[in-house]
């Protein structure tokens, strides 16, 4: 429909232009008020009155054509194209006339004169005869009677007080004394739990006006507190001096603060803090004086020199004259602990990860592992005497009638090996980590940790070469294992807890939770009721097997993965060495009442050891007699500190 | 497991709070209303401790109120008026709308209001507690009484707080009870006791406000409100406890004095009494006309033993400085130039027991001339003044201020004309061992312990002498400037935990035997201890322990490098000294 309402108008325009349409043809198009461009692609560019196709000329003209039309019509510049027809119209000179008068703003009409005189509509001369001649009424010059009625009524009411003047609005706010009666015991209860506002911070010298120059920001000070948000800023206004007071200009956000104060006071919920108020030496809990609990090592006396690489593991003989250690770089050396002269070398065939002297003192044995083998040497060092008991004692084998299937294959050396120390190579299914000998000296345990079997721990009998899986099933991940001094216990520490098994009867005694993510290293008190554990989450846990499962202590001392634990034989101290570098020792004395707690106390951080490849301390062991401390570390030595 | 299942947030501290709308729909208040009332009611949001608990499970940020609060408003007598005014607010816009006049009139005058002593007394059952709460109020009655009175708020409200804080500090004046004044770049704090309670203000500076148009003065207006009420009720109550005529009434003597002269110059009667009372420059009318003021209120002596003794000595000594204080301008004359700020000084001055003046041209109630011969002290603040008399002197503002501070009159040669001004310091500030005390006070303190200013003079003869000697002098000071520094690193590195590193091969001092290196020994043993009692500390210990050990260390690096600092700026300017030195000769 609005097409044709198109149509329609489009006609009607037609009409009233026709005098206008000079084309000789009457070819007006009826398509109506529409883009041409919608015709682009017909050959027709629309509908004639009579309803015929209005055929686009059959050459359209070029550039060129247009140039030439240029150049040569005289007419050119008042030619039009009329896009609806697509014919060229030549304006007559009246039609150019108008688009003149047209561009000067000009009326278009040639005739209309805009300078007309005006003349009013209505006359502005006075007439001398009135519009009506009516006379006024009488009721305009006499009183009102009803309005007598009413001013006589109010006249009435006043002069009887009914109607009183309104009273003056008090506008000032009367005081007086309002706490004149002031009862305490009328406070209300909500009065006392109210929380007052605290009090604007008084100013400090930095707010004065001639502040002394070191409370003055300097230039670089003023730039951080410009770019500062207005949150962060330590000040809320930049200090600033004036040389006199008549130079203070007014503060520009007084305002701002006096409102944000308010804002402060009814929107900020409101909370007493107890602020503690403690002396921080009251907080240093109150220990015995390390002076007292002497003897324990302060001094670092000898460094023993001569491995290449990083030393994993050390024991000491148990007279206490020799040391072993095992290194990475596929040696056993023995020391002299007074001297620190190196006695012997011996090179294995792999990197030793633990070394273990046989704590009988009736026996020279050393148990070595490395990859898959434990090593049983004989050092041949100290009482001849002993070591020739040893070389019986293992010669004095005699094989069982029947022979069964061990999980181990022992293997007598003999020949250059035997001279060189070994007595017995125990070659493991997997790789050893840890070897540990009981107290007695004649049993030996290894640990090949491997979390998917159950085959992770073992326990040889030297005297009878029988080797005994304790264990059918596979309780995690088997970080090592110890014996108990006295009674048959044997420890399990897998990585998050240590597991107490009774020998004898074969049972599980006790889980103790150490709280730590991975235990790396194990002592037990020779007392055989304290234990300590050593975590690579830099802690130490003490466990008072008597007391509970869970420590009794965490020691958070050292600042990196402690790595090594030892108790002293015969004082009251352990030591552990972390990744830090320092060896620490605590004095831990254990009462022979149930009733008193061990004490704690740590007196000596031992540093020495170099950090090298993030490694400090790798083992820590101590002398049996003395109270001397052994540790080995990454940066190829061993230390004594005594 | 039987009986009623439990439903969430039925019950504990879910049910002890309301978030804010619900309250508002509760008191059927709009949020403007709202505020309104929490502010004349003084109810403040509370944080509650588990906020998820108390929000229903959403963490969503929300204000709470407790409930016991909104319920407590639920009785309000205003919220009554409150809603009135809104319904008196929809007539007057309808008989606006129909042109109804006289209705229009009629209305206005019938216009609801409400009072607020109900209240104050509510919130502030003693006097003790209002007058414990005024230094907000005074602070904002001071604010609003400089305002222009362009429509920002209230001419009632401005003209009330002027008068409000006319009367205040006439009873300061009268009642001898500043103590402290600070002159800050925001204004000119006061502090006052008054009743044994501490009151400190602020006064902006006498310009006209740049009015910020983030700030919503509705909700200053309330709190204005609220404090001249009680502002008013306290000023009542003051000024009866010093048997002074409330509102305040000119002495008579003063005011025939005031009266004779430029009276016609005051259109009102009633601004030019303000005005008068604002001058500060006559006493009040009493209520008992009493001889003469001074009586002295003695401390009645009780027999008392050990302790007390020593207290009520030490208490004696206090009044007695503080009676020294009262008086410390007294019998002094003093004339005001124009540029200086006049009421805040006449303030100060008269509150001391000085007399003061000013060019009548500046204000009312001048009481004599510049060319007064008595006068003792003019106080000027511009570089120089053409004509000086010879028998006063001739003192910038400052003056005043920090004697006022260090209750004594300071020798006025620091404060001459054109002199530069010794750093003004804040009263306010309190040191404790470890801050850092600029050096002006450390000189202030020792002129109040009745030491002589030494060091200045020596210093000045030094100017006058070689430059030798002068450069020995700024050697020894640097000296003990550095050890003080060393001094305070010491401090600080002893709190440190690090450890003594055991180095190979090391000789122990001990063989040595010196006693320097006993002494050390013994240091270091100490250190050790206490390092190695550190890590024994329980978890929660130590985290405070730290925490404390991080602010005091903090504090003494602040005082380090305020230090720093100083010494810096004085090497420096030292060196500009010798320079100028250099070049006059």
């Amino acid at each position: 429909s609005t097409l044709w309402a198109n149509k329609s108008t489009n006609l009607q325009r037609g009409d009233t232009a026709s005098t206008i349409d000079v084309s000789v043809l009457d070819i007006r198009n009826t398509v109506g008020n529409v883009p041409m461009e919608w015709y682009q692609d017909y050959p027709h560019i629309g509908y004639n009155l009579d309803g015929k196709k209005i055929f686009k000329p059959i050459r359209n003209k070029d550039e060129l054509d247009e140039f030439l039309d240029k150049m040569e019509n005289p007419d050119y510049w008042r030619t039009v194209h009329d896009k609806t027809t697509a014919s060229d119209i030549r304006l007559t000179d009246e039609q150019v006339d108008l688009v003149h008068r047209l561009q000067k703003g000009q009326f278009g009409d040639v005739n209309f004169n805009e300078y007309e005189p005006s003349v009013d509509f209505f006359t502005n001369e006075v007439m001398i005869h009135p519009v009506t001649n009516r006379p006024q009424d009488k009721r305009s010059f006499i009183p009102s009677l009803i309005e007598k009625e009413k001013v006589s009524k109010l006249v009435h009411a006043i002069k009887m007080g009914w109607i009183k003047p309104r009273k003056p609005k008090e506008t000032t706010p009367q005081y007086y004394d309002l706490w004149a009666k002031e009862d305490p015991n009328a406070i209300l209860g909500r009065h006392k739990m109210h929380v007052p506002a605290p009090k604007m911070r008084l100013p400090g010298h930095e707010e004065s006006y001639n502040p002394p120059p070191e409370y003055l920001l300097t230039e670089e000070e003023r730039l951080v507190w410009e770019q500062q948000d207005a949150e962060d800023r330590k000040l809320p206004f930049l200090p600033q001096k004036h040389s006199c007071l008549r130079a203070v200009p007014a503060f520009s956000r007084f305002i701002h603060e006096r409102f944000e104060r308010c804002l402060d006071l009814y929107l900020c919920p409101r909370q007493r803090k107890m602020r503690v108020n403690v002396n921080p030496e009251d907080l240093i809990p109150k220990l015995p004086k390390p002076k007292d609990l002497q003897p324990f090592p302060t001094t670092m006396s000898l460094v023993y020199r001569g491995h290449t690489s990083l030393v994993r593991s050390i024991s000491a003989s148990p007279t206490g004259q020799w040391l072993v250690s095992g290194s990475d770089d596929f040696t056993v050396r023995f020391w002299e602990v007074n001297t620190g002269r190196c006695m012997k070398t011996l090179e294995v065939g792999g990197a030793v990860k633990s070394v273990a002297w046989n704590p009988n003192p009736a026996v020279c044995l050393v148990a070595v592992c490395f990859e898959r083998t434990v090593l049983l040497l004989n050092p041949s060092l100290g009482d001849r005497l002993v070591v020739s008991s040893t070389d019986q004692l293992i010669t004095a084998y005699e094989p069982p009638e029947e022979d069964k299937e061990q999980a181990v294959t022992w293997a007598l050396s003999e020949g250059l090996e035997h001279n060189m120390g070994h007595r017995l190579t125990l070659t493991h299914p997997k790789a050893v980590k840890q070897v540990v000998w009981h107290g007695k000296g004649d049993y030996l345990s290894s640990v090949m940790p491997d979390n998917s079997s159950n085959l992770q721990v073992l326990i040889h009998q030297v005297s009878k070469r029988r080797t005994q899986n304790p264990f059918r099933k596979n309780k995690g991940l088997v970080q090592c294992v110890s014996f108990h001094p006295l009674r048959p216990y044997f420890f399990v520490a897998t990585q998050r807890y240590v597991r107490v098994y009774n020998l004898i009867k074969q049972e599980l005694t006790k889980k103790l939770m150490t709280n730590c993510k991975w235990i790396s290293s194990m002592a037990i008190h020779p007392g055989g009721d304290n234990l300590i554990c050593g975590s690579y989450d830099c802690r130490l846990a003490w466990f008072d097997l008597d007391l509970s499962t869970k420590p009794y202590k965490m020691l958070r001392h050292h600042k990196k993965a402690l790595r090594g634990v030892a108790y002293h034989r015969n004082y009251p101290l352990f030591a552990s060495g972390a990744d830090d570098g320092s060896v620490i020792v605590c004095h831990g004395m254990v009462y022979n009442d149930l009733l008193q707690n061990p004490l704690i106390v740590p007196v000596k951080v031992l540093k020495g050891h170099q950090i090298t490849h993030d490694l400090g301390v790798l083992d820590v062991t101590f002398h049996p007699t003395q109270p001397w401390v052994f540790s080995s570390g990454a940066d190829t030595t061993i230390r004594l500190f005594t | 497991m039987g009986g009623l299942q439990k439903k969430k947030y039925e019950r504990g501290s879910a049910t002890n709070y309301i978030t804010r709308n619900k309250a508002r729909k509760k008191l059927q208040l709009s949020l403007a209303d709202f505020r309104r009332l929490c502010i004349l009611k003084g109810i403040y949001p509370h944080e509650p401790k588990h906020k998820k608990k108390v929000n229903k499970g959403s963490t969503a940020p929300r204000t709470f109120y407790l409930l016991k609060d909104i319920r407590f408003l639920l009785h309000e007598p205003i919220v009554r008026k409150f809603r009135e005014y809104k319904v008196f607010v929809r007539k007057l816009r309808k008989a606006y709308g129909k042109a109804e006049w006289t209705a229009v009139e009629r209305l206005r005058d019938n216009k609801p209001g409400y009072k607020l002593d109900h209240i104050i007394k509510e919130r502030y059952p003693t006097f003790i507690d209002a007058l414990r709460d005024i230094d907000d109020a005074l602070s904002m009655c001071f604010l609003f009484s400089t305002f222009a009175r362009t429509g920002k708020c209230h001419v009632q409200t401005i003209t009330l707080c002027r008068r409000l804080t006319v009367e205040w500090m006439n009873y300061v004046v009268t009642s001898r009870s500043l103590r402290k004044v600070f002159i800050s770049i925001k204004g000119i704090y006061y502090q006052a006791e008054v009743l044994g309670q501490l009151i400190t203000w602020l006064v902006p500076y006498q310009f006209a406000h740049d009015h910020p148009t983030d700030v919503d003065y509705r909700v200053m207006a309330t709190f204005t409100e609220m404090y001249t009420t009680l502002f008013g009720f306290i000023n009542f109550r003051l000024y009866q406890t010093l048997n002074l005529v409330y509102p305040p009434k000119l002495d008579s003597k003063a005011e025939s004095e005031l009266k004779a002269e430029h009276e016609e110059d005051y259109a009102m009667d009633s601004e030019s009494y303000l005005e008068k009372l604002s001058a500060l420059s006559a006493s009040l009318a009493r209520v008992v006309a009493t001889a003469e003021e001074e009586e002295e209120n003695q401390l009645d002596q009780f027999p008392a033993d050990g302790e007390d003794l020593e207290n009520m000595e030490a208490r004696e000594k206090e009044q007695k400085e503080q009676e020294a204080q009262n008086r410390l301008f007294e019998g002094l004359k003093f004339f005001l130039n124009r540029e200086v700020p006049r009421e805040s000084l006449a303030f100060i001055l008269r509150c001391f027991g000085a007399e003061v003046s000013w060019d009548k041209s500046l204000c009312i109630g001048g009481t004599y001339n510049v060319t007064d011969e008595t006068i003792t002290h003019q106080i000027v603040d511009r570089p120089d003044i053409d004509k000086q008399y010879i028998n006063r002197y001739y003192i910038q503002p400052q003056w005043v201020f920090d004697s006022v501070n260090a209750k004594m009159r300071l020798p006025v040669e620091d404060y001459f004309l054109g002199v530069t001004l010794p750093p003004h310091l804040s009263p306010f500030v309190e040191e404790k061992d470890g801050d850092y005390v600029p050096p002006e006070k450390l000189k202030l303190m020792a002129l109040q312990r009745g030491e002589k200013h030494v060091q200045e003079e020596e210093e000045d003869d030094d100017d006058d002498d070689d430059d030798e000697e002068y450069n020995d002098e700024v050697d020894d000071e640097d000296l003990t400037e550095e050890k003080n520094l060393k001094k305070m690193e010491d401090q600080r590195s002893q709190g440190k935990t690090l450890a003594v590193k055991v180095t190979p091969g090391k000789v122990k001092p001990w063989e040595t035997g010196s006693v320097g290196n006993k002494v050390r020994l013994e240091k270091e043993e100490k250190a050790e201890e206490k390092r190695l009692a550190i890590m024994m500390m329980k978890k929660k210990e130590k985290y405070l322990y730290d925490k404390i050990m991080f602010g005091k260390k903090r504090t003494t690096r602040e005082a380090n490098k305020l230090a720093a600092k100083r010494k810096a700026h004085e090497d420096t300017s030292k060196a500009e000294k010798k320079q100028k030195k250099a070049k006059k000769q």
